[in-house]
């Protein structure tokens, strides 16, 4: 019976996660390729020089149209730059703060302490000036799409030539690992768009990997953290397992 | 209440004056427990675990959340990225919310096979489905907080089902939203009660272990304890026995916390609440996906929401549905056949929750909602009549005896 138990409980797990996992999947005929990403796995990681790299592809391809709400200046720390360095980046960017002792509202550098501000003042100044199409934030891209790296990687490498029987309508552009295959977003990536400064390859899988990971990041910023504390977790809670079933047997060796 | 059996003098004058100390005296050595129970019987002390970890984590996570639509869904964002140790909060929070549905369903499919609600434990099942059912009422609203798209959708499409109640039907939605649609008012009183609901499910707690006290555990033979032989003391037995479920509990828990979080999450809970923006397929959490499916199987709206509930009303009688004197399933050849067939039409429920309703998904969820029934309100009350049980041992220790000797 305990094991028939055991077995149905682990069928049932079993079940339900394939469940997920394909009511995630969503729509059919799309291309999902799996990459090895260096924060997958047990004892997952990020990369700070692919971060810094995606972050660079971020500021010079993605922002003109994608906000990055949740991010601050000061969280740019995680990547490896050190205080001067995110206080000369954030100072790039321009920020609204006030009222000042006039009543008035002025523009001011940003501080580490800042977000990532819009590129658009709302969603219809955003709207008007994509074709009516909303780009969206990207802070949490990562986790609010299935296969989130995967897909990001998939979508920003997916721009093919639209097969003879689809007729793509003025402003949609054709991407096979999107669902329903027609996109508002205009191809970002076609390789050699930014120069790194370390001299890694510019090729566009290597800068849609880059600036995925940094996405990921921007998702999960404690991604590492977790890992580290799950790996000590597992392996204290194995200890207590075995130690409280040896109790267990102990305890009950007369009950007959 | 002899408060002399305590050596300490402290303990002997707070125990003379409030009894607890002889309370838990008699709950750890004196409540005779049978000895014979098997792991299957880890799961309540399970869901009290996951119950005290809900309100814990809950509590904390309050107090740096903000019940409002322009600001929940960035509050969870601040959780999750400013406040120490936020996302471990939340993360297990959402896991255990899991984990708790998970034990719940064992602790009631454990009661079934070895037939817990029959006599004299019906209203010690019965307080149980009290709690399964605050329990959904509970989840459903936590799971609206963080003001996701599936977290609006859902509650779009559930408190929507009260619209079928004919006449005052729209009346009620209107009640519960407060307003013409899911909004503000909506968010705010989900949170109240969600806030609420995890302490009546409490109270209920107590009465559902103050009803198991009355005639102690039910154990895999399903026959009576007999006397001191059948029984043994529940501490040490079992409070050791119970903390190797909790260890086991615990370990599984951390992976999912720690390795993959967001595994039995929706991603659509990740994109803010958007009221102008339908997602592609709206479903709930997996603990509600065999409800969802009963639902969805009758193609008529008020129809639909009667069978779901109705799913959960069957359970409520079930103690005079089932009529067979022998509790144990492992002397019901047949019971336990259908009992088998019962998780299995349950788990093809929960996956045809996920599903689209279209084509042949519509025609099995039909099937498998048809046979749930037909399990509670006619092969149960006709097997309690035809079918011929097994001889039952004489007592607890008979068997136990036996199987400790000579191979059986």
């Amino acid at each position: 019976m305990r094991k028939v138990f055991v077995a149905a409980t682990m069928a049932l797990l079993a079940v339900t996660g394939i469940s997920g996992a394909a009511q995630a999947a969503g729509g059919g005929d799309v291309r999902l390729e799996k990459q090895e990403w260096s924060f997958a796995g047990v004892f997952g990681h990020y990369d700070k020089a692919s971060m810094q790299r995606g972050f660079q592809v971020y500021r010079e391809v993605c922002a003109g149209c994608h906000s990055l709400e949740y991010v601050a200046f000061r969280n740019l720390a995680d990547l490896g730059y050190n205080e001067a360095e995110i206080k000369a980046i954030a100072a790039e960017y321009e920020v609204q703060d006030g009222p000042d002792e006039d009543g008035e509202m002025f523009m001011r550098p940003a501080r580490p302490a800042d977000r990532f501000p819009s590129p658009y003042a709302n969603d219809n100044q955003a709207r008007a000036n994509n074709n009516g199409a909303l780009p969206p934030d990207l802070s949490l891209i990562a986790k609010a799409r299935a296969y989130g790296p995967d897909y990001l990687y998939s979508l920003l490498t997916g721009y093919v030539e639209a097969p003879s029987s689809v007729s793509v309508p003025e402003g949609m552009y054709y991407n096979d690992a999107y669902s329903g295959h027609m996109i508002a977003m205009p191809q970002p990536i076609y390789g050699d768009d930014v120069t790194y400064a370390d001299g890694a390859p510019t090729s566009a899988q290597a800068i849609s990997a880059d600036v995925t990971h940094f996405l990921m990041w921007a998702a999960e910023p404690k991604l590492e953290t977790r890992k580290r504390i799950g790996v000590a977790a597992v392996f204290f809670l194995s200890i207590f397992l075995i130690m409280s079933y040896l109790a267990k047997r102990r305890v009950w060796a007369d009950v007959h | 209440m002899s408060a002399a059996k305590f050596s300490n003098p402290v303990v002997r004058w707070i125990d003379h004056r409030l009894p607890v100390f002889s309370m838990l005296d008699h709950t750890a050595h004196e409540y005779p427990t049978p000895k014979n129970l098997n792991y299957m019987w880890n799961f309540g002390s399970l869901a009290g675990l996951s119950l005290v970890i809900m309100i814990v984590t809950g509590i904390v996570l309050a107090m740096s959340y903000t019940a409002h639509v322009d600001y929940a869904f960035g509050s969870v964002e601040r959780i999750m990225r400013d406040v120490n140790h936020g996302w471990l909060i939340r993360y297990i929070h959402m896991n255990t919310a899991s984990f708790f549905f998970i034990v719940v369903y064992l602790h009631i499919f454990r009661g079934l096979y070895y037939g817990s609600y029959k006599a004299p434990r019906e209203l010690l099942w019965i307080l149980g489905v009290v709690i399964f059912l605050l329990m959904m009422a509970t989840a459903f609203m936590g799971y609206v907080l963080p003001w996701g798209q599936m977290s609006f959708w859902g509650a779009t499409v559930i408190t929507n089902l009260f619209s079928a109640i004919p006449v005052v039907g729209e009346s009620i939605v209107t009640f519960l939203w407060g307003g013409f649609s899911v909004d503000n008012p909506t968010l705010n009183r989900f949170f109240s009660l969600h806030y609420l609901m995890p302490f009546v499910i409490a109270g209920v707690v107590v009465l559902h272990i103050v009803a198991l006290h009355r005639f102690g555990s039910n154990n895999p033979i399903g026959i009576d304890t007999k006397g001191p032989q059948d029984t043994i003391s529940f501490h040490p037995y079992y409070t050791i026995k119970d903390i190797v479920g909790v260890a086991l509990f615990l370990l599984l828990l951390a992976v999912a916390v720690f390795f993959y979080p967001n595994a039995m999450g929706h991603p659509d809970n990740y994109i803010p609440a958007n009221p102008m923006q339908t997602p592609a397929h709206i479903v709930p959490e997996w603990y509600f996906l065999p409800f969802y499916a009963i639902l969805r199987a009758v193609p008529d709206k008020l129809g639909g929401v009667l069978l779901m509930f109705g799913a959960i009303g069957v359970l409520f009688i079930l103690p005079w549905l089932d009529r067979s004197p022998v509790r144990s399933a492992r002397f019901r050849p047949l019971f336990r056949i259908f009992f088998w067939l019962l998780v299995v039409d349950a788990v093809a429920l929960g996956y045809l929750g996920g599903k689209p309703a279209e084509g042949s998904y519509v025609v099995m969820a039909r099937i498998a909602t048809a046979w749930y029934f037909l399990h509670f309100l006619v092969i149960l009350p006709a097997l309690s009549i035809f079918e011929n049980t097994k001889p039952l041992p004489k007592s607890i220790s008979e068997p136990v005896l036996a199987t400790t000797g000579e191979a059986v």
